[in-house]
């Protein structure tokens, strides 16, 4: 290839094609390189060949860092709206909820109760309505333990329906009885459906042969109770690794029975059916009115009374979609009503004075970097170079030390019995009784991070200062201007480059710090951050953790983009 | 200009040197009074020291060694009696400060950085500069010095003890050392094993052609083993030790993720430095990227990413858990030192010169051959230093380990984070003592590294 590249050389540049095209048309045909091809020819295919041999050194790489980094930030930003959690789990009652009134003043009617239980009921067996009672906690404090405590009675709802028909007839008692009574045919779009709202619930593939398929002349006449069945001949037949007809099915088999048993219709079936076991279903239907009187909204608001509250049920409607703008406006201590978006109680928000704490911080860590480090920059890059590299590293040292060992040197020193307060006592200038309290506020983490991410000023500073000609100051004051203005109209406009660079790079690390406040500083002293590591490791608010993340991101990108404008990211510097 | 000597004019003592040395020793006096609650004639004292002390060096300009020896002896000798052994060394401090500002300010030395023609103003503004700066100097250094030396306390405490601050011997002890390094491994097996590799090693690299001949070559290989045998036979074998085995696993880490990212962040560089590559702009953005996105984005990032990433090698490969674990973490770190390997090889290879590999190629080398031949040792240096970035970010890495590692994978730096948070063991000081150490090695190397590199293209005299 290099060969062809030299060949051409001799005749024209790479960079003139065009010129050569128009120089040979109008010339004796087209120039030709050595291989006899047409040279414009020959250069396009070198050159092409070269950008794919750059793309591939670069593809590995290019492909890891996507795999391995970008990717899980874009699962972040994924995480920050997603909220699949509400529909997956209680999908009946997310779409019986669209016809009710969220304006209104009532609470749901019985319709979405009863799909709340057969809901519920299957969620609890797999225990995951715990899980989004926590995701509905956080926009409502509250529903966490009323999810909890009613998980617990829905077994106890479905026995008062189950002593009942046990009472009617013992066969009900039996296992073998439901099998051969809902098994059938014609059943399987249902058996399938309900196998993926369960798979969908419970994050997982709920493939394999169930060995049961519902009856459809069943699922017309007892819709409630195949339904239940099915969900329940599905989760041990794959979850539980069962024999269906020989598992005694679940209470919410009873209550979908019973609940059946209420609509005019079934009953006026039950008489026409003449399948197995149709005696004793038609005596269950005779008997009826010992069953339960009681609908299911008054059993669900007699185990928690807050199922009876508007609130409850505006907090499930509004979060009941599967994206959700929830996380971003807690983020920013908002919330979603069904009036339309609102502030939080004044003593709810914490978030917007976080991130107000977190920019004004790190915007005076950023100023204490520059008035620290600009003399010693100015200082390092007048120097001869070899005292220079000497003091160099002076600044490097703590830029290679582990940022751990330099946040345990400042907790040594900072503390109340630290090194710093010692020295104070025993030299008198501060009481032993009112030692200064320099850790655990903001203090401490403005002190330590300054310290921490000074070289970070220090080294962009310098390497444009060395590219200042001294002499520029020299004319300045030769031309009559004093120190002061030879240094504020001439130096200072100079090195304003490296200010920036130096300055985004301290607030763009700044603005993301965890490991330092969260030692030094305290409560007051804390930033964004640790909020979300707060989020990921404590509260388990891992929606809430990724739009706080999110916001920052963005924050840090809008930096970044400006580094580039000013600074280009290719002349990022380290170490001098 | 060098030749030209300028004599610098002795001050006038009596306007100068006398009044500034008696306020100057003043507050000294001022603070050290303090101590006795005596601030005002401690401060006439030192004011009178102060002038004594002036008098002499204007006296005797000419034994200001002597001079000076024995004022710092004497102020020592104060403090000693005065106070005790822990002043000794304070007054010895004094004693230098005091005597050295004598002979600075009488001998009109602190004129001797500034040009001739400056003003009296423009000269104390300078000299100010000058303190400003060292006070800034002191700021990046002097936090590390309390650590190391309390490193050294015999009690379990954060603080000084009276015993430490008299330079009592019962007051030190190795003890926190010794927890460091408790844990079991065989060091000394390491330790012989590694030699007789390393050297056999370097034997056997003496019978390929075009090596470098002598026993002196198989030394440094047998000391390269001896090194690694040591650190590796002390890790041998160490299970549930409460600090070696986090020294282990930020070992195990952090050596796999700088190969990840060394071997890919070089090739990428040299494809990035080409000079015709569609969308440089931003593929650079992205191979940056880890190192600007703020590590707690990061690490949630990785957190949602990784831990069903895990769950499923583990449930379809059938992959052992804590295996799992170790390359989750390798893969997050070697992400985040991609970054600093690409910067530090992108700038070496700015300097390098494209028309030798054109050379090579041109006598009949082909593309590996001139990469491995030529190009190769020339940005070695780069590399190496990319490297050592790489492996220090993983090495010191703290938020990502603890959102995507589980317990099995706890690294040095995270023992030190739960350490600070939550127990305080003064051991974390004798970790955060040998960190220091291996970071003074590492930033040598690099300095080493950087001046070769430089040298190799001639950039600058180094």
């Amino acid at each position: 290839m290099s060969n062809v590249t030299d060949a051409a050389a001799g005749t024209s540049t790479p960079a003139s094609g065009e010129d050569s095209a128009e120089a040979a048309k109008a010339g004796s045909g087209p120039v030709l390189a050595a291989d006899g091809r047409p040279l414009k020819q020959t250069l396009r295919r070198t050159l092409r060949r070269e950008k794919m041999r750059a793309l591939a050194l670069i593809a590995p790489l290019l492909l890891f860092v996507v795999i391995t980094f970008i990717v899980p930030i874009l699962s972040m930003l994924f995480r920050s709206v997603e909220n699949q959690i509400v529909q997956n789990t209680m999908p009946g009652t997310v779409q019986a909820i669209q016809s009710w009134d969220e304006q209104g003043t009532e609470p749901p009617g019985e319709e979405v109760f009863v799909r709340l239980y057969f809901d519920l009921f299957k969620a609890s067996e797999a225990k995951r309505h715990t899980q989004v009672g926590n995701r509905l906690n956080y926009e409502q404090p509250g529903l966490s333990s009323m999810f909890r405590g009613t998980g617990r009675d829905l077994d106890d709802m479905g026995e008062e329906f189950q002593d009942v028909f046990e009472e009617i007839d013992p066969a009900f008692e039996e296992a073998a009885f439901w099998y051969e009574l809902l098994s059938g045919e014609g059943g399987e779009a249902l058996l399938e459906e309900r196998r993926e709202l369960l798979a969908a619930m419970n994050k997982e593939e709920m493939d394999g042969d169930v060995g049961f398929v519902p009856s459809a002349q069943m699922a017309d006449i007892l819709p409630w109770t195949t339904m239940a069945y099915t969900d329940f001949a599905i989760w041990t037949a794959i979850e539980d690794q069962d024999v269906v007809s020989g598992e005694e099915p679940w209470e919410a088999v009873y209550a979908g029975l019973g609940q059946d048993l209420r609509n005019p219709g079934t009953v006026a079936a039950i008489e026409d059916y003449s399948g197995p076991w149709s005696t004793t279903l038609r005596a269950a239907a005779e008997n009826r009115d010992q069953l339960p009187q009681q609908g299911f909204r008054e059993m669900f608001v007699a185990s928690d009374e807050d199922w009876d509250s508007v609130d409850a049920w505006r907090t499930i409607a509004l979060y009941s979609p599967p994206i959700t703008a929830g996380y971003f406006l807690n983020s920013v201590d908002m919330t979603k009503t069904v009036d339309g978006i609102e502030s939080r109680p004044e003593t709810q928000q914490i978030y917007l004075t976080l991130f107000q704490r977190t920019l004004i911080m790190s915007l005076i860590i950023t100023g204490s970097c520059i008035l620290l480090g600009y003399p010693v920059a100015w200082l390092l890059a007048n120097l001869p170079l070899r005292t220079a590299n000497v003091l160099m590293i002076l600044v490097l040292l703590p830029f290679w030390t582990s940022l751990l060992v330099r946040t345990s040197a400042w907790k040594v020193l900072l503390q109340q019995q630290g090194v710093i307060n010692e020295i104070l006592v025993w030299l008198g200038f501060v009481d032993d009784a009112n030692r200064l309290v320099l850790m655990n506020n903001a203090t401490g983490t403005i002190i330590a991070m300054t310290h921490i991410l000074l070289p970070f000023m220090i080294l962009p500073l310098y390497s444009v200062m060395k590219t200042i000609p001294p002499s520029y100051l020299r004319a300045a004051k030769s031309l009559g201007a004093t120190n002061w203005t030879a240094f504020w109209r001439v130096y200072f406009p100079q090195s304003v480059p490296g200010i920036g660079a130096g300055s985004i790079l301290v607030f763009i690390l700044a603005i993301g710090y965890y490991i330092t406040p969260e030692i030094v500083g305290g409560t007051s002293g804390v930033f964004i951050s640790n909020r979300i590591a707060y989020h990921i490791s404590s509260s388990l608010n891992w929606g809430l953790a990724a739009a706080l993340g999110s916001i920052l991101l963005i924050v840090v990108l809008a930096l970044y983009w400006l580094y580039d404008r000013i600074v280009g990211i290719d002349n990022v510097k380290l170490g001098g | 200009m060098s030749n030209l000597t300028v004599d610098i004019p002795r001050p006038p003592f009596n306007t100068f040197t006398l009044p500034l040395m008696a306020v100057f020793a003043g507050c000294f006096g001022f603070v050290v009074g303090n101590v006795f609650a005596q601030p005002l004639a401690g401060f006439l004292a030192g004011a009178v020291i102060g002038a004594g002390i002036a008098f002499l060096a204007h006296a005797m300009p000419d034994s200001r060694r002597n001079v000076r020896l024995g004022l710092i002896a004497a102020f020592g000798l104060i403090g000693l009696v005065l106070v005790g052994p822990g002043a000794l060394v304070a007054g010895l401090l004094i004693g230098a400060v005091l005597s050295w500002a004598a002979y600075w300010l009488d001998s009109g030395r602190y004129r001797s950085t500034v040009p001739i023609y400056y003003t009296a103003g423009q000269t104390l503004w300078h000299n100010t500069f000058l303190f400003i700066c060292g006070l800034v100097f002191f700021f990046l250094i002097a936090p590390l010095l309390p650590v190391m030396w309390l490193s050294f306390n015999a009690e379990n405490f954060f603080t000084f003890t009276p015993e430490m601050l008299n330079f009592q011997p019962e007051g030190y002890s190795l003890k926190h050392y010794r927890d460091f390094f408790s844990g079991g491994g065989h060091p000394l097996q390491g330790l012989i094993y590694g030699t007789v590799i390393g050297a056999v090693f370097g034997g056997l690299i003496q019978l390929l052609p075009n090596a470098e001949r002598g026993l002196s070559r198989i030394a440094v290989y047998g000391i390269i083993g001896a090194l690694l045998g040591i650190v590796v036979g002390k890790m041998w074998g160490v299970s549930s030790a409460e600090w070696m085995t986090p020294l282990k696993n930020s070992l195990i880490i952090a050596p796999f993720a700088t190969f990840i990212s060394v071997s890919l962040g070089t090739l990428a560089a040299i494809g990035l430095s080409q000079s015709h590559v569609p969308g440089r702009q931003a593929i650079m953005a992205i191979l940056i990227s880890p190192m600007i996105v703020p590590l707690i984005i990061s690490a949630t990032g990785m957190f949602f990413f990784y831990a069903p990433l895990g769950n499923w090698l583990e449930a379809n490969l059938g992959l052992n858990q804590a295996f799992v674990g170790y390359v989750k973490v390798i893969l997050a770190h070697a992400a985040l030192g991609v970054p600093f390997v690409i910067i530090t090889v992108t700038a070496t290879l700015v300097g390098f010169d494209k028309s030798l590999t054109r050379a090579a190629a041109n006598m009949g080398a082909d593309p590996v051959t001139t990469f491995f031949r030529v190009q190769m040792p020339l940005i070695l240096p780069g590399v190496i230093s990319g490297g050592l970035f790489a492996f220090i970010t993983s090495f010191d890495e703290v938020v990502v380990v603890l959102f995507v590692g589980s317990a099995q994978q706890q690294t040095l730096p995270w023992q030190m984070f739960t350490g600070l948070r939550e127990q305080i063991s003064p051991t974390i000081l004798a970790a955060a003592t040998i960190l220091v150490t291996i970071s003074i090695c590492l930033l040598t190397t690099v300095e080493l590294l950087r001046r070769r590199s430089e040298r190799l293209r001639g950039m600058s005299p180094g």
